[in-house]
């Protein structure tokens, strides 16, 4: 069976890398039309048919209150080599926080519950189900895997930003000018970007392909952040959301954002 | 029928350099740009399109303007406007040169625009609207070429050209369309998510397009030997006055659908624009000096009395031009970005290098725009003598 370029980065969670050796590798399997057997993930890979993510908003609130909490961020930022500009105008962010009204702001009401009213909850790429980035895309440089992961190449990426326009939930962040050196300690496992591209959350694809959770999951201390497969219903994020009542962000807007909140 | 563009007067030659001057400087920008980012705009995550896409949307309108000579000479047969076809055709070639440059500028990668061809997308809009316009260029280039040349010789037109004028029509609304529907299909973004968006894209376009060709057709009445007719003047102006009307017409819709239903999503950009929201208002002078403008201007077109009046149209027909401008290129594209999808007011003002690569293209557009005039004007003079 064929296998180009993009689906062995599909498959393998390689989209992600292609920044460093993961492009030269696919381009030199795939040169031509070398046939290869099917591929397969990793040993060890996680492998799920569908990925969400659950927020227990209540234990997450409890820690930011408690000590201005940002491990999530933090350790994202570190591993996916994101860069830090200090200034709003240039700002790329993968997961961060903002509060209840401003994340939900349709589910806001003049009484809503003091435990909510200006409460910090988090925003990440919601790795849609059902992705508008993905559908303008000039490109295919945005694109979602089969386990619903949305990713980005960003070696085919013009910078066009309709992706930008497209996204309802402020997810992505353009290079508007070279981040490597507002990047500190560029970790080597993972690509630096060029100026000129787009990029946000990955859902960590390429830590998933080793068998890791996502960098935010392990970083939060009390485990307010539930990763897992939505199609598997022994999973945790299906036990946590069949047993609390949990919010999308801009339900209506039939995007079927897979980042759920437990309130 | 190149070398009539090189023979010229001193005014010729001095607006040539003029223009030269001004790509000259925009190029300078534009590498600065190229080697440090777009960062040197004053683009920013929650405004993410500026100057240039509004730019890009508005001169798409006055390529697609051009079937307003074109339909009525070729399919009603309408003489007047058989001296003007061929600028209308130029004015389109012109305008979607400039059109390509903006998409061009806003690219954080531009060298790699032809991945659009190479990975095509029919799902993405932009794929689309790549298409079409190219293909508009190349219509219009054909056309617009091949009847002056025959105008030179004295000779008809051949006849497998028409299939491509008739073509030219449709082709005109639906790069307009197109371009409508990059915006009229995003989810969240309450100011464009609004289906008579391709609709009052094509009337703003109408009474903008025929309004910078009045302007020219004055221009080169006064500058040259050619008279493009008072007839043929009088009906683009009644044309101006019909579509800048609808324009208005389908803005009022606008405004009725957003505060009367009372949805706050779709009040707050409108909102934003015309009073300011949470103390930002950068927009406010220029909505109001837009809506100003298309008052004055549908006052002075409705009254045949002021109309007919060329000095009087002159100035209804800038403002139009102006007021469609601010409304379309500022307005509505940035407006649509504000409030960002978080419900935060951010702001986004152009900075000088970008205002610089701004006036750049357009300055490249007049140079094509003179050219061409130049020729069609020197076959016509010719071919009148
Ligand atoms: S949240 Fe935005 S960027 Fe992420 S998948 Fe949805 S539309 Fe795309
Ligand atoms: S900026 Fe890149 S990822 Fe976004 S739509 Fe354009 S090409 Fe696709």
């Amino acid at each position: 069976m064929g296998v180009n370029r993009r689906d062995f980065l599909k498959i393998t969670g390689l989209g992600t890398l292609v920044g460093v050796g993961g492009k030269a590798a696919a381009d030199l399997v795939f040169k031509g039309q070398v046939e290869a057997q099917e591929a397969r993930p990793n040993e060890g890979a996680l492998v799920g048919k569908r990925w969400a993510m659950v927020v227990d908003t209540k234990k997450c609130i409890e820690k930011i209150h408690k000590d201005g909490c940002k491990d999530c961020s933090i350790a994202c930022h570190t591993v996916h080599n994101v860069p830090d500009f200090g200034n709003p105008k240039d700002e790329i962010k993968w997961i961060w926080q903002d509060t209840f009204e401003h994340i939900c702001p349709n589910q806001h009401h003049p009484f809503t519950s003091e435990s909510l009213e200006g409460a910090p909850f988090l925003a990440l790429c919601n790795h849609c189900d059902n992705p508008p980035c993905v559908r303008v895309c000039p490109t295919g440089a945005t694109f979602q895997r089969d386990d619903g992961i949305v990713l980005m190449d960003f070696h085919r990426c013009i910078g066009c930003r309709f992706c930008m326009a497209g996204c309802p939930y402020g997810s992505r962040s353009f290079n508007w000018r070279d981040p490597r050196p507002f990047v500190q300690n560029a970790r080597e496992d993972f690509p630096t970007r060029m100026r000129g591209v787009v990029e946000k959350c990955n859902f960590c694809a390429e830590r998933l392909a080793e068998g890791k959770p996502p960098a935010c999951v392990e970083a939060c201390k009390v485990k307010a952040l539930i990763f897992g497969d939505l199609e598997d219903p022994h999973s945790e994020v299906r036990e946590v959301l069949h047993e609390h009542y949990s919010l999308r962000r801009k339900p209506e807007l039939g995007t079927m954002p897979q980042i759920y909140y437990i309130v | 029928m190149i070398d009539k563009a090189l023979i010229g007067g001193r005014k010729y030659y001095g607006l040539i350099a003029v223009l030269l001057g001004v790509i000259g400087v925009g190029v300078l920008c534009y590498l600065w740009q190229f080697f440090y980012g777009l960062g040197i705009t004053g683009l920013s995550r929650d405004v993410s399109w500026g100057l240039y896409i509004a730019q890009f949307t508005f001169l798409v309108g006055v390529a697609a303007s051009a079937v307003m000579v074109v339909l009525p000479y070729y399919l009603h047969d309408y003489k007047a406007f058989g001296k003007i076809t061929v600028l209308g055709e130029f004015l389109a070639i012109a305008s979607v040169a400039m059109c390509m440059l903006f998409i061009f500028v806003d690219m954080g990668q531009p060298l790699r625009v032809l991945n659009v061809l190479l990975h095509p997308t029919p799902n993405s809009v932009m794929f689309w609207d790549f298409m079409v316009l190219t293909g508009y260029l190349l219509l219009n280039l054909v056309i617009g070429w091949i009847s002056l040349d025959c105008e030179r010789k004295g000779v008809a037109p051949p006849k497998w050209i028409k299939p491509f004028i008739y073509l030219s029509i449709p082709w005109a609304v639906s790069i307009h369309t197109v371009t409508a529907f990059l915006y009229a299909g995003l989810p969240g973004r309450h100011l464009w998510l609004t289906a008579i968006l391709a609709a009052r894209f094509i009337a703003s376009a109408f009474a903008s397009g025929p309004s910078l060709l009045i302007i020219l057709c004055l221009i080169v009445r006064k500058t040259t030997r050619f008279d493009p007719g008072k007839e043929a003047i009088q009906t683009l102006a009644k044309i101006v006055t019909y579509a800048m009307s609808l324009n208005v017409f389908f803005l009022g819709l606008e405004f009725f659908t957003a505060f009367y239903s009372q949805i706050p999503g779709h009040m707050h950009p409108l909102v934003y624009l015309y009073a300011g929201l949470e103390g930002h208002g950068a927009l406010i002078p220029w909505m109001w000096t837009s809506t100003a403008l298309a008052a004055i201007a549908l006052i002075l077109l409705v009254n045949p009395g002021t109309r007919k009046n060329e000095n009087i149209l002159a100035f209804a027909v800038v403002a139009v031009f102006f007021s469609t401008w601010i409304d379309k290129g500022m307005g509505l594209v940035v407006g649509g970005f504000i409030p960002n999808p978080l419900e935060h007011v951010v702001e986004y003002t152009p900075t000088l290098p970008e205002v610089m690569i701004t006036l750049g293209v357009w300055a490249i557009g007049f140079l094509i725009l003179t050219v061409l005039f130049k020729i069609a004007v020197t076959v016509k003079e010719e071919a009148a003598s």
